[in-house]
Formats: C-alpha cells, sequence, structure tokens
C-alpha cells in the first residue's frame, strides 16, 4: 500500500520539522524527491541522510522569479513533477489593530501566491499524465482563527478555497488537490512557545499532546498515493482533536 | 489541405475523440466538437509542443475554431 516507486515529488519548506518528515516518508516509500527550502544547508543534510533519489533545489518563495522556475528545475532534476507539497510557510504574528501592510503582504506573498504559482506551474505535466497529487498544508488556524495571526490563518484558509477550486478543474484528469491542516506539532517552530504558553495549548487538545511530524507526514503520504485517487477537494484536520471540523 | 492542418487536424481528432469530417473550417471546439474549456487549454499545449511555438493566454483565447487554429500557427510559425 502507499507505493511511490517511479514517483517524483517536491517538497517546499523540505528543511523544516514537518517538510522534513514528510520528505523522508515519500522517499521511504520510493519516491524520487526534490527538497526545497531557504536554507541550504539543512536540505543537503537531508539530502545526504536519504542517499539516492534525493535532489535540492534551494528556492526563496517570496522571490516569484525564482517560484516561477522551481518547478522546472524540478522537471529538469528528476524528469516530472507527480507530486506537489507546498509546505513552506512563514509566520509574522501581531495583533490585528497592529499590523502592517508588509507583515500582511509578506505573509500571504510566501504562503499563499507561491502556493499558486507552484501549482499553476505542475500542472501542465500533471495534465499530460492524466495523474497527479497536490497536497497544500494549512493549518488549524485557517478554519478556527487564531489572535495575532490574522494574515497568516487568511493565507491559510486562502488555500483552502483554492485546492477545492483547483480540484474541481482537474479532477476529471486523474489530479486530486487537498488539504492537510495540522493542529500543534512539535517543531521547532512551536518548541519556541514558553511552558505557559504549551499547558495552555495542551488543555485544549483531547489528546492531550502535541503532535509529531510524522503523522502529519503520513497523512501526506496517504493523500500522494494512488491509493487516495478518489480523495480530492478535502481538508485532512489532524489536530489531536483540538477542532473537529 | 496545408500541412499544418493535417497535423492540427490530427490533434483535435486525437484530442476531443471526434469523427475527423466535423472536424472542418467553422467547427467550434467547445459547440461543435464537445470540448470543455479545460480540453481547449489542453489543445493549446498539444499546438505548442507539435509546431515548437509560444502560445500566449491571450492569443489562446481567440482559438475558438480549427479554422482560428490553423491560421494562428500558420502565422506564427
Amino acid at each position: 500500500m502507499f507505493n511511490l516507486d517511479g514517483k517524483s515529488a517536491l517538497i517546499t519548506g523540505a528543511s523544516g520539522g514537518i517538510g522534513g518528515e514528510i520528505a523522508k516518508s515519500l522517499h521511504a516509500q520510493g519516491a524520487t524527491v526534490a527538497l526545497s527550502g531557504t536554507r541550504v544547508e539543512p536540505l543537503e543534510a537531508l539530502a545526504a541522510e536519504l542517499g539516492e533519489r534525493a535532489h535540492v533545489l534551494p528556492c526563496n518563495l517570496s522571490d516569484f522569479e525564482a517560484v516561477d522556475a522551481l518547478p522546472k528545475q524540478a522537471v529538469a532534476a528528476m524528469g516530472a513533477v507527480d507530486v506537489l507539497v507546498n509546505n513552506a510557510g512563514i509566520t509574522r504574528d501581531n495583533l490585528f489593530m497592529r499590523m502592517s501592510d508588509e507583515e500582511w503582504q509578506s505573509v500571504i506573498d510566501v504562503n499563499l501566491t507561491s502556493t499558486f504559482k507552484l501549482c499553476k506551474g505542475v500542472l501542465r505535466g500533471m495534465m499530460k499524465a492524466r495523474w497527479g497529487r497536490i497536497i497544500n498544508i494549512s493549518s488549524v488556524v485557517g478554519a478556527t482563527g487564531n489572535p495575532g495571526q490574522g494574515n497568516y490563518a487568511a493565507s491559510k484558509a486562502g488555500m483552502v478555497g483554492m485546492s477545492k477550486s483547483l480540484a474541481y478543474e482537474v479532477a476529471s484528469r486523474g489530479i486530486t488537490v487537498n488539504c492537510i491542516a495540522p493542529g500543534f506539532i512539535t517543531t521547532p517552530m512551536t518548541e519556541k512557545l514558553t511552558d505557559d504558553q504549551k499547558s495552555g495549548i495542551l488543555g485544549q487538545i483531547p489528546a492531550g499532546r502535541m503532535g509529531d511530524a510524522g503523522e502529519i507526514a503520513a497523512a501526506a503520504l496517504y493523500l500522494a498515493s494512488a491509493e487516495a485517487g478518489y480523495t480530492t477537494g478535502t481538508t485532512l484536520h489532524v489536530n489531536g482533536g483540538m477542532a473537529m471540523i | 489541405m496545408s500541412d499544418i492542418a493535417v497535423r492540427v487536424k490530427k490533434i483535435v481528432v486525437e484530442h476531443l475523440g471526434v469523427e475527423e469530417d466535423k472536424v472542418v473550417e467553422n467547427a467550434s471546439f467547445i459547440d461543435d466538437l464537445g470540448a470543455d474549456s479545460l480540453d481547449t487549454v489542453e489543445l493549446v499545449m498539444a499546438f505548442e509542443e507539435e509546431f515548437g511555438i509560444e502560445i500566449p493566454d491571450d492569443a489562446a483565447e481567440t482559438i475558438q475554431t480549427f479554422g482560428d487554429a490553423t491560421k494562428f500557427i500558420t502565422e506564427a510559425s
């Protein structure tokens, strides 16, 4: 089940906690992976760990020319992009009343506009192949909102609406488009939270613990697989029960 | 029929699964040949590859019929 032999996957934000685990899971099932991110060192380290079938494609997602070039670089490296995982994301938290246009725009650009551009960039190959998997990593806060994250929540909710629209358009071509909405996951990003913040968060999670990046990767592996061919336009919430939606 | 028209017709027939004699000069991809809007995008992609040309989005929108396609490609190539 979930075999990905012969498939090629482009993963953004592969230098981060969740992206790295997704890359490892897809690779373990036989996929060739292109690891993208802004920091080259962790990408190189991950590629070395994976060994064969791993390519490093650094890309700054706030640079739209670089974003447009990324799908082409991935095709040059791997021959095709069968699976696209838009995982990269940034936060620029601030109270709504204090949020600057720049804080708003930078989060929308990196999280939402780059996702749009990368989806568009891989569609041609997927349409010709009559097979494709697009997995957009949204967030629980895209559905619930979160104080201080008006920009981030908007970008993550935007991803969901965009994915559903695209899913309609390309379903007849064997291409599925889905989102995963992680809850609180143990990553370097959430390590920065104080103990008080953490215990506050845990009180809202029926599972009583933070999630593991591997639990997001498992969801991504399912959505990338041939077995998930009838699953499209959906959002898989992986959040320990903190929001049952 | 020009060589270009023959090749265009072949792509249309294969892609839309229609009879060759239905693909006449004024045949509209959508109204006469049963294409949906995504089919027309794919047809343009196929033309670009077959003839090694680039068809910009605004030009692609003007290609509605078999005749439009052969005319545009003849001028572009």
